[in-house]
């Protein structure tokens, strides 16, 4: 292990203790929504309230990323406080994984086991689960549910040889331009930098403007739903999850664009630029998983 | 290398790590020093620990006679479920991550650890999470009367409204696990001193690194777990619904998948500590360093292929029991090793017996017995009988309770020391572990024979042979409750008074820790130490 000058132990953070506060009222805010929704209630203060939680949270995250700036930025931080930073965005980045392993493994179960027992496969297993809807056919995708009055099946769904494959296309490129927007930064090309970066900016966007497209379609010409079986659960909320994280990637990178154009990071100093781009990268690792288990397979 | 503490909003020298804490309430709300911050996290953990122990009097209470007296049913199912609830994730596991924050940078030479802030934000989301958990006892419907496993349907379709609070509660403490245990492992891999190797590590710091590893990989999964329920509550998806296609059984696989490695991460930090403690009063060194720390690392790799042995009997293809079955009794061999190699430690040692040895000892024994009884459920067939009776809620208070809570009781007195710069009240202290001993073992022994005889728990009633031994039971519950207020006088007592401590007050004990005065100074180690 190699010694350093100085590792820099922050004074007193007012941040955290917003985080929190305006985690818990984000929360208690969101909870009191969807109960009100599911019983109905009219006049519910939920949203209301996740507003003022969400904006408290807001304010949090750009007064504590913008202290991290600035301490990085006057120097503050050794050459032993940015293995800390990748440490940490490292485990951040493996927790995700798990998040969406958890689903994936949702998925691969159902697909594998449940569905099929369900049908009457599987020996002893399905005997006894087939007793429950006789008429019940194993298929993926799953088009008949067992009792399709609760939940009326879709009526086809997405092929992936249009928009999927064209998302593809799209995040795969930019996780390729945000590498070279890198070897940029890297060469100290702040030009080349700057187009590469908003060019993975426009990317993202066009992949979500895409999926954005193809939940409308889903939704309105297909009958694929949340609450259109296990198919519209496993597919929604895997895509969906997806899609989220690559709102908050394009949010960070366009970010990391703001900060360049400020004339932030060199050659030296760009951990906040290179967690971003890991960030993109583990989103586009998990789009292909994505796009060979939940569209082609 | 030197740490550079800003005190003052500014760019603090060296001799700003002179400086002490702020003053008044703001001090630990705003708080990123470890010390701080660890102290906070036990406190916490203590406060959790007493109103856990309380659901528990209401639950024995109830159990003291066949018959119903005292609650009414629904009440009793929301006491069972936030007992465990609040134990597990309020009292046991932030007891722990105070522990790490207090120790680890102590015992590997650091200046704080890796992510101060983020320490902070970790710990202040508890209390919050806490507060929403709990406040949920207050809502219409009640809280939460599923059982802490929140199994699918109880949970989804049939749960009170409250549950989505409680869901939100725990993807916060979700959150705070994560990224406690990101802050652990960063700085146990970052922010060691020079010449501190992986292999010269103390096994408290090696058990938290796997630890932190268990927390970061199984969080996430119960944060999915959560997160379908919430989606099948309010927003007409199947996961956990066969009329959509989904399977209730998928519930329990993904929750498990997190629950296993869940009760590792419980235990394998009192690992740690008693591999520290039974050394310094058995004044020899710890016996087989080396396999201690690849027996820990094997059982948190079983860990992760063994949580098919809690649903042997939902109904999993034989190939899926056989293989569950023999994969958890492999977890005995190297949990085998450890308790083979405490017991070493202590072979012609010089012992002592001061009051960590005596939880540390009563660890090693009583959590034995808690493992051979988990051997007995590993055996499919035989959990065919055992599941869902007494005998599972004996076998994991034997885990959790000297094995979990007696860590953290035998790591308090052995570092109350340093943390406090006096010496307990050792009778005192002795009284405690006698009385705590004894009540806990009342509690829990007769529930193996009831168990046996086939009492279901989770219920608020009982047939009237059962009588007996659940008077017994009642009867220690109540005498280990009590006793825990006799312990928060102790600690109490010797944070305000008693005998100078000197900065190592156990003649066998070894590390970084004990090298620094007592009580330890607001900074430490700002110049990292140089390790041979």
């Amino acid at each position: 292990m190699a010694t350093h000058e100085h590792y820099y132990v922050p004074a007193q953070s007012k941040w955290p203790i917003i985080a929190t506060t305006g985690m818990l009222i984000t929360m208690f805010g969101l909870g009191t929504w969807f109960n009100d929704l599911k019983a109905a209630r009219p006049d519910s203060h939920g949203p209301l309230i996740f507003f003022v939680g969400g904006l408290l949270l807001a304010y949090m995250l750009f007064g504590w990323f913008g202290t991290v700036i600035k301490e990085s930025r006057s120097g503050l931080y050794s050459a032993q406080m940015d293995r800390s930073f990748r440490w940490g965005m490292s485990w951040f980045i493996f927790s995700e994984v798990m998040f969406f392993i958890a689903f994936f493994g949702a998925l691969f179960y159902v697909r594998n086991l449940s569905v099929p027992w369900l049908a009457g496969d599987g020996g002893a297993k399905g005997v006894i689960t087939h007793l429950l809807w006789p008429d019940f056919q194993n298929a993926w995708p799953l088009l008949h549910n067992p009792d399709p009055k609760i939940f009326p099946g879709p009526k086809e769904t997405i092929s992936p040889w249009g928009l999927p494959l064209l998302n593809t296309v799209l995040l795969v490129s930019s996780s390729v331009t945000v590498t070279i927007a890198h070897h940029a930064l890297k060469n100290g090309h702040r030009g080349a930098l700057k187009l590469w970066l908003a060019f993975t900016i426009l990317l993202g966007l066009g992949f979500l403007s895409f999926q954005a497209k193809e939940y409308i379609h889903a939704y309105h010409e297909l009958g694929l739903t949340l609450g259109s079986g296990i198919y519209g659960a496993t597919f929604f909320m895997l895509t969906g999850f997806h899609g989220a994280h690559v709102t908050i990637g394009t949010l960070i990178l366009f970010v990391m664009l703001m900060r360049v154009m400020r004339g932030h990071f060199n050659a030296e100093h760009q951990f906040g630029f290179e967690a971003a781009s890991w960030y993109w990268h583990f989103v586009d690792v998990v789009w292909i998983c994505l796009f060979v288990f939940v569209y082609v397979l | 290398m030197s740490g550079v503490i800003d005190d003052h909003g500014h760019v603090g020298h060296d001799e700003h790590a002179t400086h002490g804490p702020a003053r008044g309430l703001m001090r630990w709300v705003l708080t990123t020093n470890h010390k701080d911050i660890g102290t906070l996290y036990l406190w916490f953990s203590f406060a959790m620990f007493l109103l856990g122990g309380s659901f528990a009097m209401v639950i024995r209470a109830e159990l003291f006679q066949p018959g119903l007296h005292i609650v009414e049913p629904a009440f009793f199912n929301q006491m069972t479920t936030m007992h465990g609830l609040v134990m597990v994730f309020g009292a046991v596991m932030p007891a722990f991550v105070g522990l790490a924050n207090w120790m680890i940078p102590l015992m590997i030479g650091a200046p704080d650890m890796a992510l101060p802030r983020m320490n902070n934000f970790s710990f202040w989301l508890l209390p919050a999470a806490f507060a929403l958990m709990v406040s949920t006892l207050f809502m219409p419907g009640g809280g939460p009367n599923f059982g802490w496993t929140f199994y699918a349907p109880l949970s989804t379709t049939y749960g009170p409204e409250s549950v989505t609070f409680f869901i939100f509660a725990i993807h916060m403490m979700g959150i705070s696990s994560i990224m406690g245990a990101i802050n652990v492992i960063s700085t146990i891999l970052n922010l060691r001193a020079p010449g501190m190797t992986l292999m010269k590590m103390p096994l408290f710091v090696w058990t938290w690194l796997i630890t932190a590893f268990l927390l970061i990989a199984v969080m996430p999964v119960l944060a999915g777990c959560v997160t379908m329920m919430l989606m099948d509550i309010h927003f007409g998806t199947s996961f956990f619904n066969a009329a959509g296609g989904g399977d209730p059984v998928l519930f329990q696989h993904v929750f498990w998948f997190f629950g296993h490695p869940e009760v590792y991460i419980m235990i394998l930090p009192a690992f740690g500590a008693v591999s520290a403690i039974i050394p310094a009063f058995s004044r020899k060194p710890l016996f087989g360093y080396t396999s201690m720390v690849y027996a820990t690392a094997s059982i948190a790799f079983l860990s992760f292929i063994v949580w098919g042995h809690h649903m042997f009997v939902v109904g999993i293809p034989l190939v899926g029991e056989l293989f569950y079955m023999y994969a958890t009794m492999l977890i005995a061999v190297p949990t085998g090793v450890k308790v083979f190699n405490w017991v070493s430690t202590m072979w012609q040692g010089s012992l002592t017996f001061e009051t960590p040895m005596l939880f540390a000892v009563a660890f090693v024994i009583l959590f034995s017995i808690g493992g051979f009884s988990g051997l007995m459920l590993a055996m499919a067939p035989a959990d065919f009988q055992y599941h869902g009776t007494y005998f599972v809620v004996a076998h994991f208070h034997y885990v959790l309770v000297p094995g979990a809570i007696f860590g953290i009781f035998a790591s308090t007195y052995y570092w109350l020391p340093k943390w406090t710069g006096h010496m307990y009240d050792e009778t005192l202290g002795k009284l405690h572990f006698w009385l705590s001993f004894i009540g806990m073992n009342l509690t829990f022994f007769p529930m193996h024979f009831v168990g046996l005889a086939g009492m279901p728990r989770r219920v608020p009633d009982y047939n009237l042979q059962f009588a007996n031994f659940n008077m017994v039971s009642s009867i220690g519950g109540f005498m280990f409750g009590v006793t825990q207020l006799l312990f928060l006088f102790i600690v109490i007592k010797c944070i305000r008074s008693g005998p100078p401590a000197p900065a190592k007050p156990w003649d066998g004990a070894e590390g970084l820790e004990w090298s620094i005065p007592s009580p330890a100074p607001y900074h430490t180690f700002t110049t990292p130490p140089e390790v041979k």
